[in-house]
């Protein structure tokens, strides 16, 4: 070589053992290399994993059922301040119904309700957006014609029919907050799958005698769920607040079952003097929110298929 | 042609193009050439002249809406596949006819380990139980040369290097024993001596099979090690089609003795490389006469009237050239 420039010695190739999706998760890393660590927000999954815990044992843990009424011990403040009694640690409302039993199982109904029409809408968008990027053409024409339409679609309008035609419930909750999803992820994982199909194995799966439905379910699919993931934990947000507002609005999840949207809707009246009954849930939810969306994003970086060693 | 041997491919004027809205690209135009049982057939040519894509219309893998063989057939072992349809295709692919592409970065599926991808392709040949076929596919990578193929069967695409990927696709490519494999530039992607190494794996295999090889390459090394007989393309047509060493040492055609003399050459002056001036024509706007005309030392007028038949030069050696002989 004539030109004097040092190359550094190459790294010797270390053949990396396999990071599974969990330990990359848990930023395990067992080889020298060199990667972006952000930091695991702690944080986050300490609110997550709370609230999660609380929906799950809520009988075990509320104090009070949320649903009987004490009515002297009606608009009672937090315990901590004048007028509180130790007995009810966050206040009463209107109807004397303990504050904090009622959070610990409308977490229930959130998680529920997200649970749900994640796996649904998520569900749909997923198979919607592999079909239409895999096949392509006219199908992919139309499916995505359709994706379309549901972004313009007033889905809170949408919810407040379907209550009205079908009823409250989870049920119609479930299915107005799918057809709120199901367009994001169909578009998200076309994208993803479009450029799949151009690599290789794809084709070589199809030398090989595949045919389109195998090929999407065992060599499309697993390469998009990286994307899903992080798409579900995103939206996990989206559908707390989505659920939050019909209940507010009254389309949700009819009273007396506690709902945080339900909470913050029957306590605005009263936010002058009785502030607790509105706000209390309302910081539940922020506080959620925030940390799924934070817990999101750090997912997303660690996924990030720039950083990926394929 | 003589009939020497048995043919297992024979594609006749086969025509490929690409539908775009600016208009019709003729990649593939006019293409025919015969594989024999147990050879080896070298496909060269520049990017671009549309050896890939005659790869692909031979496996009907066009890409969907764009390419469509419009003319010719493709006979293989005595049938025409351009009549079968879709599903009656996807019966022959991994069984008769397979295919080995070039980067070896992407060939496999990053999310499963090798042993599943090699399970899908032994299953589809054969259904059997799990531990037969996990017995088949260890055996699988053995005859491709992959040590310790017991831990190997369980590690992921992205800790083998390229070489051993190549080996393992190799490995899924001819697990169905296909009679013809198709190996698309497939070792244009690894360094010299894997290449070395995987052309000799490859030249086994096909002994062992006694399958035959239509092998796509740009480079005259490859073809002088591996091939029988070779085909050069040029702008969407075969114009010199012989055995390599009458390809080599006497080359018919102004475009193939252009290609040999641009190779590098170990020995002489040293020097700038022999290049072949101006650029090949516009696939979308052919000329009527010789394609090869307007980069071509010997042309005359009639070059550019009309494209020149094919000559038989020797037994197994033609040539499309107006000019062979005199030149």
């Amino acid at each position: 070589m004539a030109v004097a420039e040092q190359h550094p010695p190459a790294a010797p190739e270390i053949p990396e053992p396999h990071q599974s999706f969990w330990r990359s998760l848990l930023n395990v890393r067992s080889s020298a290399g060199v990667r972006r660590t952000a930091r695991v927000p702690w944080i986050p999954i300490v609110i997550i994993s709370v609230i999660v815990i609380m929906a799950v044992f809520a009988p075990l843990l509320a104090p009070y059922s949320p649903i009987d009424q004490t009515l002297r011990d009606k608009l009672l403040p937090p315990a901590w301040m004048e007028g509180g009694k130790d007995r009810y640690l966050l206040g009463t409302d209107q109807f004397g119904r303990d504050i904090l039993s009622r959070l610990i199982y409308g977490a229930r109904v959130s998680l529920l309700v997200a649970l749900l029409a994640l796996t649904a809408g998520g569900g749909v968008g997923l198979v919607i957006g592999v079909v239409s990027g895999y096949v392509g053409g006219k199908v992919d024409a139309v499916l995505m014609r359709l994706v379309d339409a549901a972004f313009t679609f007033p889905a809170i309008l949408f919810a407040l029919l379907l209550a009205v035609t079908m009823g409250q419930g989870i049920g119609t909750l479930v299915i107005a907050i799918s057809l709120l999803l199901w367009a994001g992820f169909a578009r998200v994982i076309r994208g993803e799958v479009l450029a799949l199909r151009q690599r290789d194995f794809v084709q070589l799966a199809r030398v090989r005698g595949c045919s389109s439905l195998r090929i999407m379910a065992t060599h499309i699919v697993p390469n998009v769920l990286n994307t899903f993931m992080v798409l579900v934990t995103l939206n996990i947000g989206v559908v707390i607040i989505a659920e939050a507002s019909l209940s507010f609005l009254g389309a949700g999840i009819p009273p007396p079952t506690p709902t945080w949207g339900l909470m913050i809707s029957e306590g605005r009246g009263r936010i002058a003097e009785a502030w607790w009954v509105a706000l209390i849930p309302g910081i539940a939810i922020t506080l959620l929110v925030l940390s799924v969306n934070l817990f999101g994003d750090w997912l997303r970086d660690r996924l990030d298929p720039r950083l990926r060693q394929l | 042609m003589s009939d020497s041997a048995e043919t297992i491919l024979d594609v006749r004027d086969l025509h490929t193009h690409f539908f775009l809205r600016r208009g019709v690209v003729k990649a593939v135009d006019g293409v025919s050439f015969t594989l024999r049982k147990g050879e080896v057939l070298g496909l060269v040519g520049e990017s671009g002249c549309g050896k890939s894509l005659t790869a692909l219309s031979v496996m009907r893998l066009l890409p969907k809406g764009a390419a469509r063989t419009v003319q010719g057939e493709i006979v293989l072992d005595g049938e025409n596949i351009l009549k079968r349809t879709p599903s009656q295709m996807r019966e022959i692919r991994g069984r008769k006819i397979s295919m080995v592409l070039q980067d070896p970065q992407t060939s496999l599926n990053p999310v499963f380990t090798i042993g599943d991808q090699l399970r899908e392709a032994l299953v589809r040949r054969a259904p059997a139980k799990l531990k037969e076929i996990i017995k088949q596919a260890v055996a699988a990578l053995r005859r491709v040369d992959i040590a310790a193929p017991e831990q190997r069967i369980g590690q992921y695409p992205h800790q083998m290097s390229g070489g051993m990927k190549q080996r393992v696709v190799g490995a899924i490519a001819i697990s169905g024993e296909p009679e013809v494999l198709i190996a698309d530039e497939p070792t244009t992607a690894l360094d010299v001596t894997i290449q070395l190494q995987y052309l000799k794996l490859l030249k086994r295999l096909q002994r062992e099979n006694g399958m035959a090889i239509l092998f796509i390459t740009h480079d005259f090394g490859v073809v002088a090690r591996m091939c029988d007989r070779v085909a050069v393309m040029y702008a969407g047509r075969i114009v010199e089609c012989g055995p390599v060493k009458q390809i080599f040492e006497a080359p018919s055609h102004p475009y193939t003795r252009a290609l040999i003399a641009s190779v590098p050459k170990m020995t002489g002056t040293r020097g700038r490389l022999t290049a072949i001036d101006g650029q090949p024509p516009s696939l979308m706007n052919l000329p009527a006469g010789c394609r090869f005309a307007s980069r071509c030392a010997h042309v005359e007028p009639r070059c550019l009237e009309a494209y020149p038949g094919t000559t038989q030069i020797g037994a197994d050696h033609t040539a499309d050239c107006w000019k062979i002989g005199s030149i």
